[in-house]
């Protein structure tokens, strides 16, 4: 999808699987250039504390390799269930489905561009 | 006046990898499903029930969960019994805690899935290994 990735997840992961995932995504970041990680999980239906982590490492690990992450289709018992258990998702971008997410990150990466150049022109002056 | 709690049926499941995991949750979901819980109370029910399975695969080496269908007076519900034969818990009020861990997780286990369902209790002997009981009810 260009400079998109995008991940479908289509079943209920174990532990390794995701770890694979976790580990598959951030090289391909790395191989396609990919600004942007779109992570579909309408067909998820747990998220507990271990894959909450994977997608927070996720988004983690792509954004200092300079891409942005948006999770998308989250189920709304999947919401409730991770604010009761205190997962905030620190971190991680949300859309409702897939078009609104990849809205998200085209507005993400044109955003941040112009707000490191900010950011600089702040420490520019601060310097002087 | 207590109420007695009858148990309409049970499955004992062995979990000892990872990879058993899914089918035990898949199982829960089947019980939870076959009584009528919606689908926020079955989504609790099964995330806290991964915590736990989790929590056992961890720290106890694997162990077996009672899958039970329980009912009291007009209420039905799901009684899940993870049993495990590792090295105990030393300090449960300390497992209990937000936040507090002995490995390198968030610490939301435990606290995170009391708050999940209807009943929680944990019993642990040092050596002996931790039973931890949660009951969902149907409309709990």
């Amino acid at each position: 999808m260009g400079e998109f990735l995008l991940v479908t997840i289509q079943v209920d992961l174990y532990d390794q699987l995701a770890e694979n995932l976790e580990a598959d995504l951030v090289q391909m970041v790395k191989k396609n250039n990919s600004r942007g990680v779109l992570i579909d999980i309408s067909a998820v239906s747990i998220i507990d504390s271990f894959m909450g982590r994977i997608i927070g490492n996720i988004a983690t690990m792509s954004k200092i390799m300079d891409a942005e992450t948006v999770v998308v289709g989250m189920q709304p018992a999947v919401a409730i269930t991770l604010v009761e258990l205190g997962l905030p998702l620190k971190g991680v971008h949300c859309a409702l489905n897939v078009e609104k997410g990849m809205d998200l990150l085209r507005s993400k990466i044109g955003f941040d561009e112009e707000e490191e150049d900010e950011i600089h022109d702040d420490h520019d002056r601060n310097t002087e | 006046m207590m109420i007695m709690i009858v148990i309409l049926n049970k499955d004992v499941m062995p979990v000892i990898k990872e990879q058993d995991v899914v089918p035990f949750r898949n199982r829960v979901k089947e019980h939870a499903v076959k009584i009528g819980m919606g689908v926020v109370n079955q989504t609790k029910l099964i995330t806290a029930a991964s915590e736990l399975v989790r929590n056992m695969l961890k720290y106890g080496g694997g162990g077996k969960v009672a899958i039970e269908v329980i009912s009291q007076g007009r209420e039905n519900g799901i009684r899940l019994v993870f049993a495990d034969k590792g090295p105990g818990i030393k300090n449960i009020n300390d497992a209990m805690k937000d936040g507090f861990t002995t490995g390198k997780s968030l610490g939301l286990g435990l606290p995170g899935t009391k708050r999940l369902v209807s009943e929680f209790d944990i019993k642990s002997e040092l050596g002996k290994g931790t039973t931890v009981t949660v009951v969902k009810w149907k409309n709990g």
